[in-house]
């Protein structure tokens, strides 16, 4: 298809430590479609962040990249070369990180940050260069943006950083961005802006995102599509509303239920018992099983596979919530 | 025009920022309030201005030998009986005038000094940066060499050197070179660990920033500070090495003799009672290394976060 923008094919990331093998990502599929957000939703540990660098292929020793296809643009990502991938991070895949205080290199001006993309991968003079930093920082709400140009990381706030970053990712109109939890260092006032802001930005430059977060109600305002990551493998997939009106795994049901609700009458928040196995040891069956409230004896022996329960919404439990096949 | 102009202004108005931030910045406000550095620098200050312009003051050029007379040898410093006020500090054997006699070898010393710094600073630190960033079988190769060096004295290893290739500036400044390096390495490359680890070098990574470039431009800066703290001291270090191996007799070339070559010199006569001429000589040697580690030690103290 000529919508198909990023298509990720039993990808499996593996880390080969003394203690043994962590599968922190294992076997996970899906496909993106050009100015599509995606969401990856999952606990701490569960591999959301590795799938992130696999795609940018930036594993890095004791970890690789064992199995699976990343298919961009038509072309296995896998099978490109360091410096065919030098080209492609930052001109068509850009990254936001987690932290706006450590993101920007405290030693040089917002300008020589934001000028290092177009340095790299336009053919921009000097001058066009400037002009493009200021409209960036234009876009991204930054007031005054020529005066700033000039300003070190220190002088400005943590979500102007993170405005920053934002602008160095959007710099060279890349087609995919990956956000690691771009708001998860920021103030809640402002974490929904930082949202908006990076939505708008992504439609507006028509490019895809792939928003990774453990925080459903973030996702939920945003994304078209979710996938939940629970110890490397996908439980669940599909479509915005699927998941969040009619969630078919015990585990995504569970995060829904743990999102505090302002007029909820109820005196405790509902939470998932137990914490994420040791992935050294991970449970036979279903790796959710040992936490689940309606696992079976099967569940704990046998490791489902994803199946299909509706077009697009794909869900790994041997007994969803919903029965397999309705329509 | 007005552009170029604008531009030009900004520039200097930046210069003026930066050297007004300096005269506020903590690191001034500490420097004013300590003697010892504040003395280290002076001592510094005087050293160099002997080495630069010493030369045109001093009486006579030791080495041209136009200018001295063997009549004139063994004179004691001018305060003393049968002194002379042309030779202040006394003569030689030579009848050379030991003042000028220890403005050219300062010369020699501080050069030798800086320059050996200088090569064991950019050598080590460029080792250390790709130990530390690359990590692996070329990390471990260098710093294995290092660590076999550090288990034997520096001045043994220079002494092996320079027994092997013979006297002679150049020489020298290898065996230094060779000798210096595996500090600085060592320290880039701890903080090049620490520095990689953080989220902007991933950031750079990420943009498709080539590996030379992350290296110089964004780590380098961030770990210099240790560097240069290094650097200061081993400057001393250093002229003391120099000196060590002059007066072992595997130094500089007599020809061009350093302080310790002086001292060397001034020793062989010692106890015949010229006591001067090895006394100054050593004198000086003393005064410029305790300079340049007053001047070391508050640096280390002010721009090492961990002794803060």
């Amino acid at each position: 298809m000529v919508n198909k923008l990023l298509e990720v094919k039993g990808l499996k990331t593996y880390f080969h430590t003394f203690k043994g093998t962590v599968k922190a990502v294992d076997g996970i599929s899906f496909s993106l479609n050009r100015g599509e957000i995606l969401g990856i939703v999952g606990e701490s540990g569960g591999g959301k962040s590795v799938a992130g660098f696999s795609i940018m292929k930036l594993i890095e020793e004791p970890g690789f990249i064992q199995a699976g296809e990343i298919i961009f643009q038509g072309e296995d990502i896998n099978r490109k070369n360091e410096r065919e991938m030098k080209d492609i991070r930052g001109k068509d895949i850009a990254m936001i990180f987690q932290d706006p205080m450590t993101s920007l290199n405290p030693l040089y001006t917002i300008y020589q940050q934001l000028e290092e993309v177009l340095k790299l991968h336009s053919k921009m003079g000097a001058k066009a260069r400037r002009e493009r930093c200021i409209e960036l920082l234009n876009q991204v709400g930054i007031p005054q943006p020529a005066d700033r140009l000039n300003s070190y990381p220190h002088q400005f706030s943590g979500g102007m950083r993170q405005r920053v970053i934002i602008a160095i990712a959007l710099a060279a109109k890349p087609k995919l961005i990956i956000a690691d939890e771009p708001t998860t260092a920021l103030d809640v006032t402002i974490q929904a802006q930082i949202l908006q802001l990076l939505k708008r930005l992504v439609q507006e430059n028509n490019s895809s995102l792939i928003l990774i977060t453990h925080d459903l109600a973030v996702v939920s305002q945003m994304v078209d599509k979710i996938i939940v990551m629970y110890c490397g493998k996908i439980l669940e997939q599909g479509k915005i509303d699927d998941i969040i009106y009619q969630p078919a795994h015990p585990y995504t049901s569970g995060l829904l239920n743990s999102i505090p609700r302002l007029r909820d009458q109820k005196k405790r928040l509902e939470q998932i018992p137990g914490i994420v196995p040791n992935m050294f040891q991970l449970p036979a069956g279903c790796n959710f099983a040992p936490r689940c409230r309606c696992f079976r004896d099967k569940c704990l022996v046998d490791q489902p596979e994803i199946a299909t329960i509706e077009k697009e919404h794909g869900v790994a439990c041997h007994f969803p919530l919903l029965e397999v096949g309705r329509i | 025009m007005t552009k170029l102009k604008i531009g030009v202004l900004s520039a200097s108005v930046n210069a003026e920022n930066k050297w007004s931030q300096f005269l506020q910045s903590e690191f001034y406000f500490n420097y004013k309030r300590n003697i010892a550095a504040i003395a280290g620098t002076i001592l510094i200050i005087l050293f160099l201005l002997m080495a630069t312009v010493g030369p045109l003051l001093v009486p006579q050029n030791p080495y041209n030998l136009q200018e001295i007379s063997i009549l004139d040898a063994y004179k004691p410093p001018a305060w003393a009986e049968d002194g002379e006020l042309r030779y202040l500090l006394g003569t030689d054997s030579q009848g050379r005038d030991i003042l000028s006699s220890i403005v050219y070898g300062t010369r020699v010393s501080l050069f030798i000094g800086i320059t050996g710094m200088l090569f064991s600073c950019i050598i080590g630190t460029v080792l250390g940066l790709v130990a530390g960033f690359f990590g692996g079988k070329i990390d471990s190769l260098i710093m294995r060499i290092a660590d076999i060096q550090l288990s034997f004295p520096a001045t043994l290893i220079a002494l092996f050197i320079m027994s092997i290739s013979g006297r002679g500036i150049v020489n020298l400044l290898i065996a230094l070179t060779l000798v210096g390096w595996v500090i600085y390495a060592r320290t880039v490359r701890g903080a090049t660990l620490a520095e990689k680890k953080k989220e902007y070098i991933e950031a750079v990574k990420v943009i498709g920033l080539p590996n030379y470039k992350i290296l110089f431009k964004h780590i380098l800066p961030n770990v210099f500070t240790s560097t240069i703290v290094i650097a200061t001291i081993q400057v001393g270090s250093f002229v003391l090495t120099e000196a060590t191996l002059s007066f072992l007799g595997v130094g500089v070339p007599v020809t061009r003799p350093s302080l310790g070559l002086l001292v060397k010199n001034g020793y062989d006569v010692l106890f015949s009672g010229l006591w001067w001429a090895s006394t100054f000589p050593g004198l000086f040697i003393m005064l410029l290394v305790f300079g340049i580690n007053m001047l070391g030690d508050f640096m280390r103290d002010e721009l090492n976060p961990r002794l803060k």
